[in-house]
């Protein structure tokens, strides 16, 4: 659409900017300040500069923590985007029953967090919750306080449970928006149901499909609440995600220099990741 | 919707072709609804069970059922005063957001102005910024200025990351309204907000419905903030999960039927846009 140049519009704008310039920036600087003092009582601080960067950064654990949660994002987006994509082409897209399939698939959506945790701590327990004998039952060893493997598979199929109907509502609002005429032009052609997606849903889904991989990225690289209840970052350090180590830094050792380091650093590397996809999304625009 | 159902009309004789592929896929979709619901349907199993039942059985029904852990809540001031204040502060936080995200994204969405990309672009970097960074300087910060534990504190710490999310999808619903209707009115003589409220804002209503479902549901699912940022009056009932478990040993049952009682208000916000929420991103830009 064609827009008009008019700088007046700044002042529609400064509502958000006060509040988010408030919300943000006077915390985010208190962090920078952090970051570069060391501090050892109230009015007993240090200039020490990019001393706690330094320190963060050759930190094995939180190198370790790093790449768990590089590869926990990378299954989460693996798994939750197909998925997402291809139970939204099933979806009725009209009458009582996509009504229906809408309010089903969006209640874990409205889960709080812990309590996700909790409804999969239980549900998952070898003992007492439904998935986990069943799982036993079948043979299967499962014990998520035990394994590593095992906590890394509940915490994914739990993170699926929880997000994957974002994907899905985001996908089907895509597809809901195709014009009929695509479909008839394709059928005319005789096209596969395969060429039909490849060529005629896939780009269209591309504007809501670059937000849900985005939006999905950004909050599984934060997750903390959920693997937090359920298994408490072990067994060992194997669920230890970021934000796990960042919060025992910050609150359970209280060292506040490095984890403010860390803060800053944790917050770089999601724009830049965010940033890459990003371009990545929008440059193959220009393909059919 | 015409537009839908002449497709479903269409396709209905080359589905019809296909009863096996048609049956295949009422069973995928079938069995991930399945997948979506026993969670679910386990909750609300152990919310009808005493403690003791369900530390130690495992049946797919409820044992003996029995609404004590209900009772407990809606008996116990610390259980539902903390169910109102979380509910408080998440409709505080959908009504401040709303107001704020409003005039931005009409902005966005018609005019171009000085540095619009990169403030675009910047309100959306704050949704990338990890809770558990900000913890420590927003504790400080609402402390200082006198708001902690109250649900003010909550409701404008969480704009942080539903505000870019509401002024996107806002944007996109106002983008698909031409821009000719604005024109229109102001030659008629409407002032800027009186055309903004009568006019424009019942011509997004379905947007602004959206918008809200999501401020709603973002807010209320997040804890680390709201358990942060509140102490005793304001304290959310996710934050009284959370001190309940560590106090008093695990009540799993009362556990349960707390998790079941926040599930609630969810279903009923996702029941008044059901029929809206599937636009609510279509339009959006990116």
């Amino acid at each position: 659409m064609h827009k008009l140049e008019d700088n007046r519009a700044w002042l529609l704008v400064v509502p958000v900017f006060a509040l988010v310039a408030f919300n943000a920036v006077i915390p985010l600087m208190t962090v920078v300040n952090y970051s570069l003092q060391d501090i050892f009582g109230p009015g007993q601080r240090v200039f020490i500069g990019v001393e706690w960067f330094r320190e963060v950064l050759r930190d094995l654990t939180i190198q370790a923590s790093f790449l768990r949660q590089v590869a926990f994002s990378a299954l989460v987006l693996a798994i939750q985007i197909p998925l997402g994509i291809a139970i939204a082409l099933l979806l009725p897209r009209v009458g009582w029953k996509s009504s229906l399939a809408i309010i089903l698939i969006a209640i874990p959506l409205l889960v709080p967090f812990n309590v996700v945790g909790t409804i999969w701590q239980v549900y998952a327990r070898p003992d007492i919750g439904f998935l986990g004998r069943g799982v036993n039952a079948i043979g299967i060893d499962y014990n998520y306080t035990a394994s590593a493997v095992s906590a890394w598979i509940t915490l994914l199929l739990m993170d699926t449970w929880h997000w994957t109907p974002l994907v899905i509502l985001l996908a089907f609002a895509g597809l809901c928006s195709i014009p009929e005429p695509y479909y008839q032009a394709a059928r005319i052609d005789g096209a596969s149901r395969w060429a039909v997606f490849r060529h005629i849903e896939l780009p269209k889904l591309r504007g809501v499909l670059t937000i849900a991989i985005l939006l999905r990225f950004m909050d599984s690289f934060m997750i903390y609440t959920e693997p937090f209840v359920v298994t408490g970052g072990g067994p060992g350090s194997s669920t230890t995600f970021l934000s796990v180590r960042l919060v025992n830094m910050a609150v359970g050792q209280f060292d506040l220099g490095p984890a403010a380091a860390f803060s800053l650093i944790y917050f770089l590397v999601i724009l830049l990741f965010s940033y890459v996809f990003y371009t990545i999304l929008k440059m193959n625009e220009g393909e059919p | 919707m015409t537009v839908i159902e002449t497709r479903l009309a269409t396709d209905t004789p080359a589905r019809a072709a296909f009863p096996a592929r048609r049956l295949a896929c009422a069973c995928v979709l079938g069995a991930y609804l399945i997948f979506q619901a026993l969670p679910v349907y386990w909750i609300v199993r152990m919310s009808l069970m005493t403690p003791g039942n369900v530390m130690g059985r495992s049946d797919f029904l409820p044992v003996e059922p029995t609404f004590d852990n209900y009772r407990t809540i809606f008996t116990d001031p610390t259980w539902y005063m903390s169910f109102l204040n979380q509910l408080a502060y998440v409709c505080l936080n959908t009504a401040i957001s709303l107001a704020v995200a409003l005039p931005a994204a009409y902005a966005f969405s018609r005019y171009r102005f000085l540095g619009d990309k990169h403030v675009f672009f910047w309100l959306f970097t704050n949704r990338m910024a990890p809770p558990a960074v900000f913890l420590l300087p927003f504790f400080q910060l609402y402390s200082a200025v006198g708001l902690f534990d109250t649900p003010w504190a909550v409701a404008l710490a969480h704009t942080l990351f539903v505000v870019p999310l509401a002024v996107w999808i806002l944007e996109g619903f106002m983008s698909g309204i031409p821009r000719e209707i604005d024109e229109t009115a102001l030659i008629d003589g409407y002032s800027l907000p009186r055309f903004f409220v009568t006019i424009f804002m019942p011509l997004i209503a379905s947007g602004i419905g959206v918008t809200a479902f999501f401020c709603f549901m973002f807010s209320w699912i997040e804890l680390l903030l709201a358990r942060t940022l509140t102490s005793v009056d304001a304290r959310p009932l996710v934050a009284t999960m959370t001190r309940t478990a560590s106090s008093s040993g695990m009540d799993w049952g009362l556990l349960a039927a707390a998790g079941v009682l926040t599930i609630l208000p969810g279903v009923a916000v996702i029941w008044f846009v059901r029929n809206y929420i599937a636009k609510g991103f279509a339009l959006g830009r990116v």
